[in-house]
Parts: structure tokens; C-alpha cells; sequence
């Protein structure tokens, strides 16, 4: 039994099964991303004045990542019209480049989340507060090393001013009273940070899992069935382009907000 | 579910592609029943699952009534089983040592569960997953689903969400109970001895049945817009699948924010984030660890926009049911069918706008109260279009009295009664006095138990035979349609009573402890009394099924045996294919020429003209 319109248009729609479902599942992730972007908005709006925190990305790290991914979608486009024009080197060229930028996006975030697992926030038997990253070779069970800044309150870290210098500081564990790293739990906006961007990079992997499928170990379809095998190229390219077009928003309103 | 007697036509039919037989081989047992893509087969485990969650679900609540009525007393007959069963952290021992007495805590438990294994496990999977995936794609002249390996594996997700969610029960510290709601941060801090606890199993549970819904709803709406026969336009669509449509539209849109809500708490009960925990929060006098600054209002709202056109993903296709079976045993057509299919449209996307009527006494402020409150009485607008169209159906009709038809009438007004008894909920002022009583409970009940249930066991009593090649038994569905409906009544009635006396919905031991005592001004002994009439009725419903579950085995062996195919004389197309249909549906290419009500045409042979039958040529 065959299903009709697998492959070929139904000609009142215009449209293959395959690109309705992609749409309607793209629209369901609208109203995901959407939920989290509104939860963003209503917690930064009901938190209380002073506590929400500025510039604690790296907006260089974020910009570089924003422009691989775009150049990653531009490249996923022309794989498919290279399938459309026959062009199977071309296709393979591509989508290579599209993988590549994919894998260097998570690299850099790799690095951003080392980055905030490392960072601390020490609170002080005497009400100060260091703050910097920790120098893990050097910690002992006795002292604490950070590359950081000492400040009076928790206040002033919200919105630290660039191009602090960052001294070597170590403090005995003696006066230590509590240590929190900048993972999800340390605020909101971490918390959220590491949620949206999180869910964004399965969304990622995911996408990167299905485009080398279609190129590398699936690709016999290309020669049973081309046009089946290019509409499965666009539908995962459709995806693609979202998962872009996500953290473009997320780009933003993470890191420049 | 196919009968030896015909084996003949499945025969028949193998022959039919005897021509694929070298790329197809006959699949085993396990691919026929397990890992089938067919969406007959889907549909049925979908049907079969959700018809044994249901009762497991109304099992709770049975064992529930017991401590309403008898607060304190070991539960007769399985109370020791279940202390044995859950142990004593669960099940208590009374004063003389007899054990079996519920604790707070299984009750707390059996009631999220309740309500979370009705809604999520039981019904919509009866009214998409199984009547969506059977009927529709037969309505349409479809071979299958578009995807038919998403259709299986959304059945998969389902299961695995289903196993879950009962294995929660086994865990240490038992199963979630904050609710179905799940209200943070009552969820977060309910159990913080056990990690993970019945809470994380919920939201992992509640995953995999997202999941399932948006490969299911996908599914239904492409396969609507792609796979009609030919001639089959938009308005030709008999009313059951565009609701399928709507409902499809609503599940696909609304669950990916709870979904959302869903990683958040997540995050809250496990990574120690404090998306939905407020600042300064304590705990049994002790100050939680915790950084704060988050919103509890938050995870409501995510909760509620998926869960108020949830109430609408309930509703909308057993009207497509109702519809159905209203229209056939009327022999009219449906009366204002535009009017119903736009009526339906507009419910679908007015139910995103209304979510915030659940939440008036929440403090979220009187002028969001007012936006919400307008729209909810704008959504009644279209509920009562099509519930009067229906009702106007059976106008002047020679109505053809059957058991799906009895059903079919019973839900009418039983729906009318939730309906309109939610507009003193959908007004603030007066919300204020209901909010949390019986009266709620009461007035839901309405349009999801003698509502929705009716109509789903109405499509039962009308499609088995489709199915089966089977009638179900007549007498004993006429039998187990008038129980059901005394009992029905019994139970939910008298909550608005309750309800309009102030009792409120969360007591564990059914308001004793606000009963008037010497004088003082708390509930009444009627009211009290009435929890009795109530738990007695319930426990009359559970045996009133027992004519509907032998009748529905032994009707597979037993049953009248159908003359044709076409059983109950309709126009639509599910009845142009044998019976059961094999895979594929059709045996010939189907065309549709008219619309899908053509009942008593005039000058026509029989009072009714199926859909594909062609127009006699003009002279």
C-alpha cells in the first residue's frame, strides 16, 4: 500500500505530506521557544529592582556563534538547490560546511558553559565577596585561588563594567562561607540562560544528527529515489533554518539586553 | 479484533496483493498488534490503553470516596491489600490495629493522579488517539495516515508515558500529589525527602505524552489536508473530522507550553533554580535554601494555556461524535452544518484567549480578570451554536432510538448542564464564592464524565461494528446506558449542593472538619450526608460497567453478526468499506460527489445517499 503524496504534490495543496508536517511541527516549537521567551519576559519584569543581571555574556562569543549559524543555514540552502541542480559534489561540499559550522557553534558554547561553571561567586566572613574564576590546579584543601575582584555587595556584580582587570586572589577556606558557582541555580537569569540555550543546543544536535544521516550513511536514497531523497534534504534543511532563526532571537535577548 | 468469521474477506483481501507479496511478507503477531502502522490497529491499542487507564483512573476515585464518606475507616475488602501493597508509610492501621485506612498522602496522590490519568491518559486518547485515528482517515477515503510510522511510535510515546506515570506509584514517597495542576511551588516542595520523587516522574511522564500528542496531531492534520478522496472538499467533511481538525490545531499549539512549564519545574525540583519559587520562601518554619525571585503566577499560566483548550480538545470530538450519530439516527442532515463547522473554528482559537478564568483568585489583578472574563463569555457563544444546532437536528425527526443514539441524546443535555452551570465560574464576582468547591468539580464533571464518556461510549456502540463485524448487544447497552446515566446524575448533582454550601474541594476527610457543630456556622449535616449518597452512587456506577465490559468480549464472538457493510444505513464513508477494513481501507479508488448529510432526499430509493455514490446521469 502506498501512501499518496509522499513524494510527489497533491495538486490542490501544492505541498508534499512531508513539508505540511515540518511546518506544523515548526509551529508547535514556536509556541515552545515562545513559552520560554514569555517566562524570560514576565521574571525579568517581576524581579525586584537591582537583581536582574547585565553583561554577563561574552556578546564577541555570542556574535561569532550568531554568524556561523547564519553562515551554516546559507550553505544548508545551497546544498539543496545544488540536489535540485544535480549537483551531487557540490551537495556533499556544502553540507560538510553547514556540519562544520555546526560542530565549531558547539564548540564555542562548550567553552561559554565551561567558562560559567568555573566562575564563582564567594561570600566572606567579613560580608565581602570575591568573584572570579576558579584556578583549579592551584586550589588546595586549604586555599582557594580565583582570577577575579574583591566587591561589598552582591549588587555591584550585576552589571560589571568592562575591562576589569583580574588579579590572582587566594583565600584560606577559613573564611569562606559559601561558594556558588554561576551554573542555573545561581540566578534566574542563569537559570534561564542555561535552559533556553540548553534545549536550543539539543534542538542543535539534533538537527546535526539528522543532516549527516541524510549525508553520509543514508545517502543510497539519492540514487533509488532522488527527488524523495531532496525533499528529505529540505525538510530537514527546514528545521535547520528554525533552530537558526531561534537563537537569533535568543542572541539578543541573552547576551545584549 | 477480527472474527473467524471473517477470516474470508482478510483472505480476500491478502489476494488482493498477492502482487506485493515478494516486498511484503504477512506479519507475525507482535507486527500485527505491536508494531503495527496501520492506523486501524493504532487506534484500537489506543482505544484498548486508554479504556483501562480509565477505569484505573476511576478506581482511585472510587477507593477516594471511601475516606470522603467513611473518613478514618479502613477501606473494606481492599484496604488490607493495599497496605500490603503500598505499605505503611501509605495506608494507615485505624485504632484497633484493622489496616487500610488512607493517609493524606495517598490521597493527596490518588487524586493528582486521578486527574491526571483521566485527562491526559484516558480520555484525549479515546477521543484522538483512538476514534481520531480509526474513524477519520476511513471518513475521508484515506489508505492510512500520512505518516503511519509517526502513528506508531506516537502510540509508543503514549505507552511509555503511560507506564510511567503508574510505575510513580512504586517509587519511594509514592506518586505526585499536587494536583493535576501541579501547582509550583507546591510541586517543588511536597516531598523533599525522595529525589527523584513522584513529582519528576510526572514531568518526565507528562514528556513522552507531549511527545505523543504533537506526533499525533501532526499526523491528523496533514492526513486531513493531503489524504481526502477526490471530490472530498472542506464543506463536503462530515462534522467529526473537522473537529478532529480543530482538536488536532488545539493539541499541537497548547501542549509545547506546558511542555515548556514542564523542563522549567524540572529544573526547579532538580537543578535547584527558582524559575516558580518566590523570595523568602519557608517552609515548615524553615527558611528554603533557595535563591527566590521566581513567579508562581508563571508556572500557572503555562499551565492553564495549555490546559483550558485542553478542556476544548475533550469536548470537540465527542460533539464530532455526537454529530455523527445524531445525524444518522435522525435520517436528516445535520441542521446548520456551516454554522457548527464555523462555530467550531472560532471555539478552537477563542479557547487560547480564556486560560486566566482559572486563575481569578490568584491576585493576577481585577483588569486581567476582566480581559478573561469577557472572552469566556465570548467562547459560550460558540459551545451554544453548536450544542443548539444538534438539539434543532433532532427537530421534527423520526429519531431511530438505538443505544449509540441513547448516548448520543443523554449527552445533549448532560453537556448543557456543565455548560451552563460554568458561566457563574466564568464571572469573577461570582467565581469568588465557587473558586475550589464542590460546585467545580461538579460543574467539569458534567462536561467531561456524562459528557465526553457518554459520547465516546456512544461512538463505541456505534463503530464496533465497523470494527468487528459485530453488533454490540442491545439490551444490555440499553441496560448499562441507564445505569450509567442515574449514577452519573447521582454523583455530580449533588456537588453543586455541596459546592453552593462552601465545601471546599481539597478535604481529605470530606469537610468533617468544618461541619456545624452546637450552633456554629459550618456545613450541615445534609451537606455531609450528601458525600455518602455520592461515594454510594460511584461505587453503582463502577458495577453499572460491568453489563459494558462483558457485553464488549463477549460481542466478539457472540454478537449479531452485521448483513452488510453498512450497518446503520449512512451516508459517510467509513461505511464503503469492508468489514473490518483491511490495510489500505478501500477496495476500489473512492470519489466523492456529494456533501455528507444526504439523508430522505426526496425521489431518492433509499432515505440515504451515500457520498460516493455518483449522480444519475442527466437525460
Amino acid at each position: 500500500m502506498e501512501i499518496p503524496y509522499t513524494v510527489e504534490r497533491r495538486p490542490d495543496t501544492g505541498l508534499y505530506n512531508a513539508k505540511i508536517g515540518i511546518w506544523l511541527f515548526l509551529a508547535s516549537e514556536v509556541m515552545l521557544f515562545g513559552a520560554l521567551f514569555s517566562s524570560y519576559i514576565l521574571l525579568r519584569v517581576g524581579a525586584d529592582p537591582g537583581t536582574w543581571p547585565r553583561h554577563w555574556l561574552d556578546w564577541h562569543l555570542g556574535g561569532f556563534n550568531t554568524i556561523v549559524l547564519i553562515i551554516s543555514s546559507v550553505t544548508n540552502v545551497l546544498a539543496w538547490a545544488s540536489l535540485k541542480m544535480n549537483q551531487w559534489e557540490k551537495y556533499r561540499m556544502y553540507q560538510g560546511i553547514t556540519m562544520l559550522c555546526a560542530l565549531v557553534f558547539l564548540g564555542v558554547k562548550s567553552y561559554e558553559y565551561y567558562d560559567k561553571f568555573h566562575h564563582y561567586e564567594i561570600t566572606l566572613t567579613d560580608g565581602r565577596i570575591a568573584d572570579g574564576h576558579l584556578q583549579k590546579p592551584e586550589t588546595t584543601t586549604n586555599t582557594v585561588v580565583i582570577e577575579g575582584r574583591f566587591v561589598e555587595s552582591h549588587a555591584e556584580l550585576m552589571d560589571p563594567p568592562p575591562g576589569l582587570a583580574h588579579p590572582r586572589i587566594e583565600i584560606p577556606r577559613s573564611q569562606i562561607v559559601e561558594m556558588r558557582n554561576y551554573g542555573p541555580s545561581h540566578n534566574n537569569f542563569t537559570g534561564l540562560y542555561f535552559t533556553m540555550t540548553g534545549l536550543h543546543v539539543l534542538h542543535i544536535i539534533g538537527g546535526l544528527l539528522v543532516i549527516f544521516m541524510l549525508w553520509g550513511p543514508l545517502n543510497g536514497m539519492w540514487k533509488t529515489d532522488p527527488e524523495r531523497y531532496t525533499n528529505r534534504v529540505e525538510v530537514a534543511g527546514l528545521f535547520w533554518c528554525f533552530v537558526d532563526l531561534v537563537w537569533i532571537f535568543i542572541f539578543p535577548t541573552l547576551y545584549l539586553l | 479484533m477480527r472474527s473467524p468469521q471473517h477470516q474470508h474477506e482478510a483472505h480476500a483481501r491478502q489476494d488482493d496483493h498477492s502482487g506485493h507479496t515478494t516486498e511484503h511478507r504477512e506479519p507475525g503477531f507482535w507486527g500485527r498488534y505491536f508494531f503495527s502502522t496501520d492506523h486501524k490497529v493504532v487506534g484500537l491499542q489506543y482505544g484498548i490503553t486508554a479504556l483501562l487507564f480509565m477505569f484505573f483512573g476511576f478506581s482511585l476515585m472510587m477507593v477516594m470516596r471511601w475516606q470522603l464518606a467513611y473518613p478514618g475507616h479502613p477501606i473494606p475488602l481492599i484496604g488490607h491489600f493495599l497496605y500490603r501493597l503500598l505499605g505503611p508509610e501509605m495506608v494507615a492501621k485505624d485504632g484497633s490495629g484493622v489496616a487500610g485506612v488512607l493517609t493524606g498522602d495517598l490521597y493527596n496522590a490518588f487524586g493528582a493522579m486521578h486527574g491526571t490519568i483521566m485527562v491526559f491518559l484516558a480520555i484525549v486518547p479515546l477521543a484522538t488517539g483512538a476514534f481520531g485515528n480509526y474513524v477519520m482517515p476511513l471518513q475521508i477515503g484515506a489508505p492510512d495516515m500520512a505518516f503511519p510510522r509517526l502513528n506508531m511510535m506516537s502510540y509508543q510515546f503514549y505507552f511509555l508515558g503511560g507506564v510511567i506515570m503508574f510505575a510513580s506509584f512504586f517509587i519511594p514517597g509514592g506518586a505526585a500529589k499536587s494536583g493535576w495542576t501541579s501547582y509550583s511551588p507546591l510541586a517543588t516542595i511536597a516531598d523533599t525527602v525522595h529525589h527523584p520523587n513522584g513529582q519528576t516522574l510526572w514531568l518526565l511522564g507528562m514528556v513522552f505524552l507531549i511527545t505523543s500528542s504533537l506526533l499525533g496531531s501532526i499526523n491528523i492534520i496533514t492526513t486531513i489536508i493531503q489524504l481526502r478522496a477526490k471530490g472530498l472538499t472542506w464543506m463536503r467533511l462530515p462534522f467529526f473530522v473537522w473537529a478532529q481538525f480543530v482538536t488536532a490545531f488545539l493539541l499541537l499549539l497548547a501542549f509545547p507550553p506546558l511542555e515548556a512549564a514542564g523542563i522549567l519545574q524540572l529544573m526547579d525540583n532538580s537543578f535547584g533554580t527558582s524559575f516558580f519559587l518566590p523570595t523568602g520562601l519557608v517552609v515548615s518554619g524553615q527558611p528554603l535554601h533557595i535563591v527566590g525571585g521566581g513567579s508562581p503566577l508563571l508556572w500557572q499560566h503555562l499551565f492553564w494555556f495549555l490546559a483550558h483548550p485542553e478542556v476544548y480538545v475533550l469536548i470537540l470530538p465527542a460533539l464530532g461524535i455526537v454529530a455523527e450519530i445524531v445525524a444518522n439516527n435522525t435520517r436528516k442532515p445535520l441542521w446548520g452544518y456551516r454554522s457548527m463547522v464555523y462555530g467550531s473554528m472560532t471555539l478552537g482559537f477563542l479557547s487560547f484567549l480564556v486560560w486566566a478564568h482559572h486563575m481569578y483568585l490568584t491576585g493576577m489583578g481585577t483588569r486581567i480578570a476582566t480581559f478573561f472574563q469577557t472572552t469566556t463569555m465570548m467562547i459560550s457563544i460558540p459551545s451554544v451554536i453548536i450544542l443548539t444546532a444538534l438539539l434543532i437536528s433532532l427537530w421534527g425527526a423520526s429519531i431511530r432510538i438505538n443505544t449509540p443514539m441513547l448516548f448520543a441524546l443523554g449527552f445533549l443535555p448532560m453537556f448543557g448542564i456543565g455548560g451552563l452551570t460554568g458561566l457563574p465560574l466564568g464571572f469573577n464576582a461570582s467565581d469568588i464564592q465557587l473558586h475550589d468547591t464542590y460546585y467545580v468539580i461538579g460543574h467539569f464533571h458534567y462536561v467531561v464524565a456524562p459528557g465526553t464518556i457518554f459520547a465516546i461510549f456512544a461512538g463505541i456502540y456505534y463503530w464496533y461494528p465497523k470494527a468487528t463485524g459485530r453488533m454490540l448487544n442491545e439490551y444490555w447497552g440499553r441496560v448499562h446506558f441507564a445505569l450509567s446515566m442515574i449514577f452519573m446524575n447521582l454523583i455530580f448533582m449533588p456537588m453543586f449542593i455541596q459546592g453552593l454550601a462552601g465545601m471546599s474541594r481539597r478535604m481529605y476527610d470530606g469537610g468533617l472538619t468544618y461541619a456545624a457543630v452546637g450552633g456554629v456556622v459550618g456545613l450541615s449535616p445534609f451537606v455531609l450526608y450528601l458525600n455518602k449518597i455520592i461515594s454510594h452512587a460511584a461505587w453503582a456506577l463502577g458495577l453499572a460497567q460491568i453489563p459494558f465490559i462483558v457485553n464488549f468480549f463477549w460481542s466478539l464472538h457472540h454478537g449479531k453478526k452485521v448483513t452488510s457493510d453498512n450497518p446503520w444505513d449512512s451516508t459517510t464513508l467509513e461505511w464503503q468499506t469492508p468489514t473490518p477494513p483491511g490495510h489500505g481501507n478501500f477496495n476500489k479508488p473512492i470519489e466523492v460527489f456529494r456533501g455528507p448529510y444526504e439523508y430522505s432526499v426526496p425521489g431518492h430509493a433509499t432515505d440515504f445517499t451515500p457520498q460516493n455514490e455518483p449522480d444519475p446521469p442527466t437525460p
